[in-house]
């Protein structure tokens, strides 16, 4: 599993609009570098990432080479019910990585 | 005399090494304020600085029984929040085993042979990149305060020297841009003072987190100058001065730079 | 916020790349042998038109937020947002970001929805050299909005060696 961060209030009122920041450790290799002999490095980067709120989706993302390295990633969500953020990375050669986070809200 | 001028004089005039006036502590700038907006909030934001990823690893290592000997840093050091508060702002310091200074990847190694009985982590690495950056974040703030140790002097001394003499195919010094010319620019973008507050930082040019050794090595190639393999004495030299040089200033460690 | 306003003076540059493109358009071939841009802006609008159709791309109610000039490329601070009241019956479906210069146009897809709440993501991206960011957010009425922004792109002045 990737080092992650993930930055979600623990609390929150219902209906509020609270903001997701989410940081994952991969170098997002592009595919256009070349190595020392001239040769490209293949491609190697996260392609989706989504968030599930108590199981449903809530935000997905398909991420390409121009995303930096260390993908960070911050968007929002209403606070409907407590519960758990579920975060789940996938990509190249079988990269997966999952996080979860719970929020309370009242 | 303009600043242009009084370059143009001290190249004229000085064979050797140039004036290399210290920056008086109420003028010292860290390279945080070289930056623009975006990339001082990426450093300000603990979830946004791509370090903390280090950080992270850092604390986990730091619990991690290594070595025949069986021990994690916390089996002898305890919290590092606490035994570790204001290490990193009085390093490099000296060491009895090596007779001289060592900076603080070095001095993990140390204890990594020494206490844990572990093979040394290889500079540069991950791991040992993750330990002093969790170590160093643990000083966050306070201000670098190198120790007056009689037997640091000679080696104070040469970093100095080093700092202030020319090399390279340039016929650079350091103190050239960054004690004559900081604040103007260079291929567009400023010149720092180059102290290193915030080492091991994340630079945006290497996308990934680095020593101040790979920065000095950054340096010395944009000279044309010889740039000495990692773990030689001259940068700990080099490194002790610089620190010296930005005594007073906070602690940045983890930062953030372009 | 940190956003150009003013067009960039018209260089040689961009009147080729630009002239390159209607060309381009109008069907006809027009050689650059010394212009590499005019290939990833075909592509770029190539990208757009996979997710936009035939159907008109107007202009507002999403918005670019990014530094007009860049120290380095490698990791661009990045937000796009829209003016949506994000309810079942009027929200963001999609917001899609494209380069103009990078080796590859596409930048990142977001699916959104009503439970958003706000239809604004921020990320960091890749920019390959100075060129145009272009944003485009897919309503849940079918409808395409965009909006662009210039960036010039620095890079710092003591590299890596080896």
């Amino acid at each position: 599993m990737a080092r992650a961060l993930i930055n979600v209030p623990p609390k929150a009122k219902r209906g509020e609009v609270i903001e997701i920041k989410t940081l994952i450790s991969h170098t997002m290799e592009t595919g256009f570098r070349p190595d020392n002999t001239g040769k490209a490095i293949p491609r190697d980067i996260i392609t989706d990432f989504v968030c599930k709120y108590n199981g449903q989706e809530i935000f997905r993302a398909e991420l390409f080479p121009a995303i930096a390295a260390n993908p960070f990633l911050s968007f929002f969500t209403v606070a409907m019910e407590s519960g758990t953020l579920s975060f789940e990375w996938t990509g190249d050669n079988g990269f997966s990585s999952t996080e979860s986070v719970n929020i309370s809200v009242e | 005399m303009t600043r242009a001028a009084f370059l143009l004089l001290t190249v004229v005039l000085a064979g050797a090494a140039t004036s290399a006036a210290e920056i008086p502590l109420a003028e010292r700038k860290s390279g945080y304020e070289f930056m623009t907006r975006e990339t001082r909030a990426m450093q300000d934001d603990g979830t946004a600085n791509p370090a903390m990823l280090w950080v992270l690893d850092g604390e986990t290592f730091w619990r991690r029984k290594e070595g025949s000997a069986g021990k994690s840093c916390a089996d002898c050091h305890g919290d590092a929040r606490t035994s570790m508060k204001g290490v990193a702002a009085r390093y490099p310091a000296f060491s009895a085993a090596r007779a001289g200074p060592v900076d603080l990847e070095e001095r993990i190694n140390i204890c990594r042979t020494d206490q844990q009985r572990a093979t040394p982590l290889p500079l540069e690495s991950k791991e040992l990149l993750a330990l002093a950056a969790y170590i160093g974040q643990q000083s966050r703030g306070m201000p670098i305060e190198i120790e007056d140790d009689a037997r640091m002097r000679p080696f104070l001394q040469a970093g100095h020297d080093m700092f202030t003499g020319r090399q390279g195919q340039l016929n650079l010094s350091c103190a050239q841009c960054h004690d004559d010319n900081w604040g103007q620019k260079l291929a567009g973008a400023a010149i720092p003072q180059g102290h290193p507050t915030g080492y091991p930082l994340y630079r945006l040019e290497w996308q990934t987190l680095g020593s101040l050794q790979r920065r000095l090595r950054n340096c010395l190639f944009g000279m044309r100058a010889v740039a000495y393999p990692y773990g030689a004495p001259e940068y700990v030299n080099l490194e002790l001065y610089l620190m010296w040089r930005a005594r007073g200033m906070p602690v940045e460690i983890p930062a953030v730079r372009p | 916020m940190a956003r150009q306003d003013e067009p960039l003076p018209r260089t040689r540059r961009r009147f080729l790349v630009e002239a390159a493109a209607i060309a381009g358009a109008a069907g006809v071939g027009f050689p650059l042998a010394t212009e590499p841009a005019a290939a990833t802006l075909a592509s770029m609008r190539a990208a757009i038109r996979k997710i936009v159709g035939e159907a008109p791309l107007n202009r507002g109610k999403i918005k670019i937020d990014v530094p007009a000039l860049i120290e380095n490329g490698n990791a661009v601070p990045f937000t796009v947002s829209c003016e949506s009241p994000m309810t079942e019956n009027d929200h963001v479906k999609a917001i899609h970001v494209f380069t103009e210069k990078n080796p590859q146009p596409n930048v990142i897809s977001v699916q959104l929805g009503p439970r958003a709440g706000r239809a604004s993501v921020s990320t960091r991206i890749r920019l390959a050299d100075t060129q145009k960011v272009v944003a485009v957010a897919q309503m849940s009425d079918g409808s395409f909005w965009s909006d662009d922004a210039e960036v010039v792109v620095t890079l710092a002045a003591c590299l890596e060696g080896s």
